[in-house]
């Protein structure tokens, strides 16, 4: 699956899509094939603060649990309450459908020290070296 | 020695096959300063003929050939021989827990039927595949509630079977939880106005058990609108469950800690019995304990798998719901049996003998002089009664006529001296309970 | 299936509904004796919380129905009276039968914990014996027979370890956990209210004891060892780890599981150990029921002794024994009554039978291990070399190359008759497969095993789909256990209708 340029990645496979000060976030492609199918997803209530570096929420699959990590400080303006009945979207669609929540974010600039897409490719194709290693 | 299927010979040849000289070399990874030299200082080896001689000596040192009526958290119920059939059997008997689900679906669907069974007695949505006992199961569901409402005070009932209370102190102490009792009133009902005056929105659940330890039967309506008033949880703890034949589930409760050792488990001198934690599909994130959910293989056949594993320790580590890992599989596959055995009817019938015995013990130990009921409100199969005497010495004179007298309530209740807590179960006799109250007379007659 | 299969075949196997599903009104499979005394008028005694009718949805069917169903039930399970079970760190030995029969005598079973101590002195012996066995066994000083099963025994040993602190002013905050740790370690420490720090093994998978002297600061409570750790390896410096903890006022906590490959040989006690708990359901051979009930008993060195759980069994004048409730330091009570005494007699009886000669049982786990090491070495991948006690861990790292991970493997072995080994832990080993065979087995099913281990890898070379796809051979094929986690359905309920092919 292609990743979309104009997102910005973190180190912890989030994905961050910005439109003016509200940004989209979700879990990659790479996250959601470690992770196995979808099964369950907690996330925070509309109007609740995430702080950057922090887990907001969880996704889980049959046999483990991931904390998401927020990946910029804001104000949760929407949750993606269709994932409650169809958390499977997260495998068939991580960078659209799956979206996670969307935040106003606090302080854009945190924006600039995410990966763009290369370097995100490029991470994830030394994490994988690293495993078969 | 008769449980290692190895002779002389095949040691040897598989130390040859490893490369070692002697088996000593296999645990050369221990340090030789602290490798024992002699052999452990154990009593046997003893044949399997001596193993059960030692047993018979001690039980035969214990209450052989006296009556009983005690209850007070464990009772005598009547148990079918089937049910030990069934669970003797080795592939129920020696199975490993249902982790492999292709090769487990006789303990998973057991279970399945269990769970339901625990849902259908309390009027629950989602019960678990049990835990250890009903003590901790009630620890479990206050520790639940707390995760629910994110809320660390914790209203309960004095009339908490004394031993729940003292476990569940055991664990609120590292938890950050502060417990507080709520006293009970003249007819033995939990004190609803010092319950009013205690709830605040701090409260995460308020635990009440029915019937409680005085044998009294709890309304859990007001108590449910009085909690849920403040945001809290009720939790219902039983510990008779055969109550539940003739008694209304504590459907308004939101979360059900219950002991089932009534439903086919010997009293085995305290254990092993098991806990079931019940509550409403919406908190089944928040559930501790194993439970077992339905699906269906890749040919569309239906089967049964453990489920929502994440809540559990081997996958959330730290923050697990709790850090149980066995349940009392056995135990509630024996209670799955037995209820099968009894059926709707046969519960029924039991809960109906029971209510009769006592009612009639009561009647006829009210006849005695000095001897009174305790307390007016409604009971099921235990009474709390009040003597002119010490329980323990009245109890003493019982003891040399080989009856095992009431609970002594002073001990654990100090406001409660010369109080007796009295059950009578479908196993009591007539003989036993006319016998009991003409003894009990002799013994108020005796001079002090 | 061919012959290479020699352990297993296939059979008719009996197929059987929900019990729920056979119900019908007026069936009835227990009778109870005619009432003797005069009929209660229910909805008078018990007013408003009368119910009215019986349990909506109970079954109701016959003794025979009772009869077939769960014994239809029981011939789809697996079991150590058919075999082997590999499951590494469970111990799955022989259930000795006669543990059964005394568990059960009258006068054994059923015996009131609240009946008078004088009543009570065979249960009492039976305990202070047990006690004193264990004690022998571990190389304590006290022991508490209270806790439940293991988990409950950890939490016990951390509260323990806990008081002990406040009593010497400082709870202090954190417990160190290796990585390799069951999973009950950490959650069992957020229970007991600490901080878990997990510590990273060291190349061979043992603690990093250089690196541990730096992370004992005077925070640290506790650090909970597994030993042999849960690769099947002693850990050698684990006196060393002690005294390191030891100078700066922590304590070492043993997690008790893997005591078959130690009893009789060495003694926790002696290596440095303050407290651990035992698994009476795996060392002791008390059966694991389809997952319970089990037995944790904790014991502990002196300077824990004051903080015991209650109630706790004293000898009084002329040998009387007794148990006492209150003890002004205890940590409290962990469970109602006195521990679960149907699986104390089950363990104390196979103490008995086995007496002094217990270390054949630990020679005999640890000979069959380096045996089924010895033979698949090669074959599958050993991630950690250093010499197998009770147990071997391999990995799935040869296999992978075709796809085929420790999970395929496992549901192959189902085919060749057995139950799979312990896959995807320790942690630690990516695709682990953990083996412990226990001295229950011959060398026959050992080398039954072996074959069938061999024949797997082969197959994941030459055949990948066939393992990947397996088992073949079971009632049921792979379960979706993701639909099972979105929609779980977690009882049966009387509307709900699926096509069942299975009944």
């Amino acid at each position: 699956m292609a990743y979309p340029a104009n997102y910005r990645y973190t180190k912890e496979h989030e994905w961050v899509d910005v439109k003016g000060d509200v940004a989209a976030i979700g879990i990659t492609d790479y996250a959601q094939h470690e992770l196995g199918d979808v099964v369950f997803v907690e996330l925070p209530k509309v109007g609740s603060k995430i702080e950057a570096g922090k887990t907001f929420g969880t996704v889980e699959s049959v046999k483990a649990v991931s904390d998401i990590y927020a990946p910029a400080s804001g104000e949760v303006v929407e949750a993606n309450d269709v994932l409650h009945n169809t958390p499977e979207k997260i495998n068939t669609d991580p960078h659209g459908g799956g979206w996670l929540i969307k935040i106003r974010l606090a302080n854009p600039a945190e924006i600039s020290g995410l990966m763009d897409t290369a370097a995100y490719e490029a991470y994830i194709a030394s994490q994988s070296k690293e495993a078969s290693a | 020695m008769r449980y290692l299927p190895k002779s002389p010979a095949e040691r040897k040849d598989m130390l040859a096959a490893i490369g070692a000289k002697s088996i000593d070399d296999l645990f050369s990874s221990i340090p030789e300063r602290y490798r024992l030299r002699e052999a452990l200082k154990l009593p046997g080896p003893l044949s399997e003929t001596e193993v059960i001689d030692f047993f018979k000596a001690r039980a035969a040192e214990n209450s052989g050939g006296y009556s009983s009526f005690l209850g007070a958290g464990v009772y005598n119920h009547l148990r079918s021989v089937v049910t030990d059939a069934i669970i003797q059997r080795g592939e129920f008997l020696t199975s490993y827990t249902p982790y492999q689900a292709e090769i487990t679906q006789g303990t998973l669907q057991a279970i399945f039927e269990f769970q339901t069974l625990m849902c259908q007695l309390t009027g629950q949505e989602v019960a678990n595949a049990s835990m250890y006992d009903g003590s901790t199961a009630t620890t479990e569901a206050v520790l639940m509630a707390e995760r629910l409402t994110g809320r660390r005070r914790i209203l309960v009932a004095r009339s908490l079977h004394p031993e729940y209370r003292d476990v569940l102190k055991t664990y609120a102490k590292n938890s950050g939880l502060h417990v507080e009792e709520i006293g009970y009133g003249a007819n033995g009902t939990l004190d609803q106005k010092a319950l009013h005056s205690a709830l605040k929105d701090d409260v995460a659940a308020v635990v009440v058990q029915s019937p409680n330890f005085f044998g009294v039967i709890e309304s859990l309506s007001p108590l449910a609108d009085a909690a849920h008033s403040s945001g809290a949880l009720l939790v219902a703890a039983i510990t008779e469950g055969v109550s539940l034949g003739l008694l209304n589930p504590p459907a308004e409760a939101d979360i059900v800690a219950m002991e089932a050792q009534s439903f086919g488990l010997a009293p085995s001198y305290g254990g092993p019995f098991a806990g079931v934690v019940a509550s409403r599909d919406k908190f089944v994130r928040q559930m501790p304990g194993r439970l077992t959910g339905q699906t269906t293989d890749s040919e569309g056949r239906r089967g049964f798998v453990l489920t929502l594993a994440t809540r559990e320790q081997h996958i959330r580590r730290e923050k697990a719901t709790s850090n149980i890992c066995t349940n009392q599989a056995l135990c509630a596959l024996a209670v799955t049996v037995h209820l099968t055995l009894l059926g709707k009817e046969g519960l029924r019938e039991m809960a109906h003998q029971n209510l009769s015995k006592a009612q009639f013990a009561l009647s006829e130990l009210e006849k005695i002089p000095g001897v009174r009921r305790a307390f007016a409100a409604p009971f099921f199969n235990e009474f709390t009664i009040e003597l002119p005497r010490s329980v323990k010495i009245v109890n003493a004179y019982l003891l040399r006529e080989k009856i095992i007298g009431p609970f002594v309530l002073g001990t654990a209740y100090p406001e409660l001296t010369k109080h007796a807590l009295v059950c009578v179960t479908e196993t009591t006799t007539r003989a036993e309970i006319d016998r009991f109250a003409a003894v009990l007379r002799r013994a108020l007659e005796q001079p002090l | 299936m061919t012959d290479k299969i020699k352990k297993a075949s296939t059979h008719p196997s009996q197929n059987e509904g929900l019990i729920f599903e056979k119900s019908s009104p007026g069936k009835r499979a227990f009778e109870l004796p005619p009432l003797d005394v005069p009929a209660a008028e229910p909805a008078k005694a018990l007013g408003a919380n009368y119910r009215r009718e019986g349990v909506e949805g109970f079954p109701e069917v016959s003794e025979i129905e009772v009869i077939r169903h769960f014994t239809r039930l029981s011939t789809w399970n697996y079991a150590i009276d058919l075999g082997m079970y590999p499951l590494g760190s469970c111990t799955m030995k022989y259930n000795p039968r006669v543990n059964e029969f005394v568990a059960r005598l009258d006068g054994i079973a059923t015996e009131h914990p609240y009946q008078p101590q004088e009543l009570s002195q065979g249960c009492l012996k039976i305990l202070q014996l047990l006690e004193k066995c264990l004690l022998e066994i571990t190389g304590m000083d006290a022991v508490t027979l209270q806790p439940a099963a293991g988990a409950q025994g950890e939490l016990t040993g951390l509260l323990l370890i806990r008081a002990y602190h406040e009593k010497n002013g400082n709870p202090r905050k954190k417990v160190l956990i290796p990585d390799s740790a069951h999973g009950t370690n950490p959650a069992t420490a957020v229970i007991a209210g600490y901080e878990v720090e997990n510590i990273k093994s060291e190349s061979h998978g043992q603690i990093d004891v250089d690196k541990l002297r730096d992370l004992v600061t005077p925070d640290v409570a506790a650090l909970m060892i597994t030993n042999p750790s849960t690769l099947g390896i002693f850990e050698e410096r684990i006196p060393e780890i002690a005294e390191i903890l030891h100078a700066k006022g922590a304590l070492l906590y043993m997690d008790g599981a893997n005591m078959n490959a130690l009893t009789g040989i060495t003694r926790p006690g002696d290596l440095g150990v303050d407290v651990m708990h035992l698994n009476l359901h795996k060392t002791f051979s008390t059966p694991h029921g389809g997952g319970g009930p089990g037995a944790g008993p904790v014991a502990m060195k002196k300077i824990l002794e004051p903080f015991r759980p209650v109630p706790i069994l004293v000898e009084k004048e002329a040998g009387r024994l007794a148990l006492e409730q209150i003890r002004p330091d205890s940590i409290g009570r962990v469970k109602a009554f006195s521990g679960n005494f149907g699986v104390l007699v089950r363990a104390l009886a196979y103490i008995l039978a086995y007496g002094p000669g217990v270390r054949q049982a630990t020679e005999d786990a640890v000979l069959n291990a380096n045996y089924i090491r010895k033979h698949l070495e090669g074959v599958y991948e050993l991630p950690y070399s250093l010499p197998s006690m009770h147990e071997v861990v391999f990995s799935d790292a040869l296999q992978k190359k075709n796809g085929v991970s420790t999970m395929d493997i496992a549901k192959r072995l189902i085919d060749y008759g057995f139950h799979p080994y312990t896959t995807a832990f320790p942690l630690i080993v990516p695709g682990a497969l953990m083996i412990e065979p226990t001295e229950s087995e011959s060398r026959e099913e050992c080398d039954l095993f072996i074959d069938a281990m061999r024949s797997i890898a082969e197959e994941a070379a030459t055949n990948p789909e066939l393992v990947k796809t397996a088992p073949h051979t079971t009632r049921v094929r792979r379960l979706d256990e993701v639909g099972a986690a979105r929609k779980p359905i977690l009882r049966w309920k009387p509307q709900v209708s699926r096509t069942e092919a299975a009944d």
